[in-house]
This record gives C-alpha cells, structure tokens and sequence, in this order.
C-alpha cells in the first residue's frame, strides 16, 4: 500500500515537475510551437504599425491607404459585382490552368521518352517562356477577338512551363531497375509510362502545379490589364484610373487571398489522394 | 532444340560499351555454361561487368561478341521465364506489398485476377512477411523491403532468378539472415540462381559454384566448386576447408587488383 502511495506521489511529482518546466520555457520557445499564431502576430502587428502611420503621418490615400480605409473599399462595390469580378478572373484563371495541365502532360511525355523529341522541341518551348507574355497580349487579343479564349491562351503562356519542366524531370527520375523490370517483362510502353513513370513523377508534378496555380492568376490578371470589361485585374486598372486607391487595393486583397486558396487546394489535393507523394515529415 | 540440362550458357561472350570519351570493354571472352538448379555467385571488383553478365542473361541488352543462351535457345529479348531481383528493392512506393507482388501481372497483362491475389499472399508468407500485405513499403525496413523484392522477383514462378548484388544494401546481421533465408527459398523450390556479389564470405556460404571475374574488361579467371556440402549454416564458414577456401578466392580478387 505504501509502496503504492509513494509510486503514486512521484508520478504525481515528475507531472508536475514537467508543468513548470513548461512554464518555465522562454517566451520564444513557445511562441515556435505555435505554427499559427506566430504568423498571425506579426501579421497585425504590421497592420497596426501600417494604420497608424499612415494616420500619423497623414499619409494620402493615393500614396498608401490606411488598412481601415481599404476595408471600406470592400463596401464601394456591391457583393454580386464582386462575385462577378472574382468569377470572370477564377474562371481564366483555373481554364488556363486546366490548359496548361492538359498540354504539358503529352509534351513532357514526348521530351522525357524521346531524346529526338527533347532536342527539337526543349528550345523551342525556351524561347516561349523568353517571350515576355505582357508584350505579346495586345496581340493575342487582337488575333483572337474578345471572349475568354485570349485570356486563356495568355494565362496558359504564362503558366505551361514549370509544368512541362517538372513534368519532364519527374518523368525521367523513375528508377532505371523499374523500367528494367518492364523491359524485361515486355509490357506494353504505354504502361511503363501510366503505371510506372507518371506515377514515380507525381511529386514533381505537384511541385510544378503549386506554382504553376499561382502563376495562372497573374495570367488571368495581365490578360485583364489588356482588355476586359469584367475582373478582378480589370477592377484595379479601373479603380486606379479614377483615382480610388482604397478600392483598388481591396481587389488586391482579393487577388492574393484567391491565389492562396488556389495553392491550398493544390496542396490539399496532393495530400488528400497521393499522401504517399509527400516528403517525408509532411504526411 | 535438342535436349539440354543447361540452363544458361555463354560463348566466348564480349561486351563493348559506347561512352561518351570512347569505348569500355566491359566483358571478354566469357565462356560458361550453369547448369540447371545451380546456385552459381559471381564474385568480382566493382565496375568489372558482373551486371553486364545479368543484364545479357536477362535479354535486356544484346553481346557484341558471342551468343548467350538460356535452355539451348539464344537470348534475344527478354524471357518469361527468368525474374530479376536488383540491388535496391525498387518497389513502387505508392502500392502496398501485396499490390507490388502482383505488379509484374498488372504490368504484363493489365489485370490481375483473384488467383493472382491469393497466390501473392502465397508468396508473401513464404518470404516471411504474413500480415504486412496491406502495408506500404515506407512502412517495412531495408531488410523487409528487398523480401518483397525477391517475392516480386518469384512471382511469375521463373526458371532462373537472377540477383544483382540483392543484400548489399542491407547491414551486416539482415545480410546474413536473408542469405538463408535465401537458401531455405531455394532448396524449397530448386531454381537456377546467378548472384553477383563482391562479398566472399557471402558467396561462399550460398553458391555451389562460384565464378571470379577479372578487373575490367571481365574476363572469368577461375571457377571453383565451394567444397562444404549443404546444408550449411554459419559455423560452415570456420570450418578448415572453407577457410583455406574464402583464402583462395581473397587472393584471385587481391591478384587481380595489383596487376
């Protein structure tokens, strides 16, 4: 009984000793193994630090709007103009994307199984992603009328080509015994690339998807900036040309928390259906 | 095609490799032939074509000396009936085991039927994995990840498994237990097995027969019958004869690499 008790009493101890050694951490220390809120703080304290400035100093609207006077730019626009800006941009956006995903996947194919292919067409996709697509847009729009369909082909110039590149690579980093192992079973060559290679790319892909999502907004946008009556990118050429900034920057933080989202769902669509795809230490 | 025990047989077999600073030889005047059933270990300093001489016995690559053929017929292309097992597992990280088992069926044929299933579990249990069917290969260690290689490997039941170095990657304790684990596989089920290796003692214990390669370009400069009989076990390696033996084969590899 006794020898219980004490058991008991040391255990209840060794608890309460590791409490205040976690009291006792430094502030920093715990701060790092909240993954969330160190962000968070820095964040508002830079929107506290931004809106009393600008206060402070009587910073014009035009040069740096005040945090509190771009949420009010949120309310010179109704919501179903804003749903309607938001959807004409994600609609390019997530079209040219789907494009781009589409196209890179035969070309990186080709380039990866085919040294011929790769020699001709790798320089030739070079000097495509050379082409400043923001010079090229006036054009695309004058060769293909109004409509999404020059959006699209700008959003897809901009964003094909970490997807070929990724693709490509991760094409060609199955290892050598795997496909020795289809060779030597004689498997149709389809399959070494849709059961073996393509699989084996998967992690590149993603990482050629991440940024590939973020570049298809700027496309969408640049596209917007050309001509468009609808969109966000639209909305801010608009905003600005009339002067008001509060409202401009508000499409802004539209834009941003658009492509955030987007790269989310990216991230999310990796780990949801290939966890298996993750570095190590993210499942 | 006339009647032959021979399994596999090589004639005056030479390989010749393109780089991109000239040519290599890789091989030179390999003749041999294996027997049907025998454990053969091909032992030999790196780089001095011991893969080469799979890859050939595989039909993945084509001599350019010789002929190479396996029961009496010439190797054009690969066989059906030869399973390969390499030095790395190599398994596809995304497919549980059982899934990786009867990827040679999926990957052949494009399907695989239930028979096929119960009989990768057939297999997985003989290779000592029961119940890790539904696990990844991230999940098993080095050791267990190269079972499932070899149960990949027997599959398609082949005639002739042929193995690249398969425990090199494994640490020293695992190597010696999937050495006889190995053997207890082959004595189960007899097949003709060619094992590159460049570890003595590890050729040693397993081969009937044992095949030294020269320094590049590979040429066979002895071929020696082990002497203990089966079945061996550790203590066979300290025996008298195998030490004069594992002694012998050192100083063929130590010749080799003075000269």
């Amino acid at each position: 009984m006794t020898v219980s008790e004490t058991q008991g009493t040391a255990a209840v101890k060794t608890a309460s000793t590791q409490d205040r050694q976690e009291r006792r951490l430094p502030i920093s220390e715990k701060l790092l193994r909240m993954p969330i809120v160190l962000p968070l703080i820095t964040f508002v304290l830079i929107l506290i630090v931004w809106e009393a400035g600008t206060r402070l100093f009587a910073v014009p609207s035009f040069v740096l709007p005040a945090p509190s006077r771009i949420l009010g730019g949120f309310e010179s626009v109704t919501a179903g103009r804003w749903f309607e800006h938001i959807w004409a941009t994600l609609r390019v956006a997530l079209v040219g994307y789907a494009v781009s995903f589409v196209i890179s996947l035969p070309i990186a194919v080709g380039l990866a199984k085919s040294r011929l292919l790769s020699g001709a067409f790798y320089p030739l996709l070079v000097v495509i992603q050379s082409v400043p697509v923001v010079a090229v847009a006036p054009i695309i729009i004058v060769v293909l009328g109004t409509g999404d369909a020059p959006r699209v082909v700008i959003t897809f110039m901009i964003s094909f080509f970490p997807l070929v590149v990724s693709m490509t690579t991760g094409l060609a980093a199955t290892p050598p015994e795997l496909i020795e192992l289809s060779r030597s079973l004689r498997a149709p060559s389809f399959r070494e690339i849709t059961q073996i290679r393509l699989p084996y790319a998967t992690p590149y892909i993603f990482s050629g998807m991440k940024i590939s999502i973020t570049l298809s907004v700027i496309g969408a946008v640049v596209s917007e900036f050309v001509a468009a009556e609808k969109g966000i990118g639209y909305f801010i050429q608009f905003s600005t040309s009339m002067f008001k900034l509060p409202q401009a920057w508000a499409g802004l933080v539209i834009l941003v928390i658009m492509s955030l989202v987007l790269f989310q769902l990216v991230s999310l669509l990796q780990r949801v259906f290939f966890p298996w795809s993750l570095p190590k230490g993210q499942k | 095609m006339a009647l032959t025990n021979n399994a596999i047989s090589f004639s005056s077999v030479g390989q010749t490799f393109l780089t991109g600073s000239g040519s290599v030889t890789a091989l030179d005047g390999v003749t041999v032939t294996i027997a049907q059933h025998e454990f053969v270990a091909v032992l030999g300093p790196s780089g001095c074509g011991k893969s080469t001489l799979l890859r050939l016995t595989a039909g993945l690559m084509k001599p350019s000396k010789g002929t190479v053929s396996v029961f009496g017929k010439e190797v054009t292309m690969p066989r059906d009936d030869v399973g390969i097992v390499f030095q790395k597992p190599t398994l596809l990280p995304w497919a549980n085991i059982e899934d990786n088992v009867v990827f040679p069926v999926r990957h052949k044929y494009g399907r695989v039927t239930a028979d096929d299933r119960a009989q990768a579990r057939t297999i997985i249990e003989t290779v000592g994995l029961k119940g890790f069917e539904k696990r990844l290969p991230s999940e098993l260690s080095g050791g267990m990840q190269q079972r499932v290689g070899i149960a990949r490997a027997l599959f398609l039941n082949p005639d002739i498994l042929l193995m690249d170095e398969p425990f090199s990657a494994l640490d020293a304790l695992t190597r010696d237990a999937m050495g006889f684990e190995l053997l207890r596989l082959w004595q189960a089920s007899p097949k003709t097995v060619l094992f590159i290796t460049h570890s003595i003692p590890e050729a040693a214990l397993l081969a009937d027969r044992i095949l030294v390669l020269s320094e590049r370009p590979g040429r066979i400069i002895a071929d020696l019958q082990v002497p203990t009989a089966r079945p061996r076990d550790e203590s066979a390696l300290r025996t008298p004869e195998m030490q004069d033996f594992s002694a012998e084969l050192r100083s063929l590899l130590i010749r080799k690499e003075a000269a």
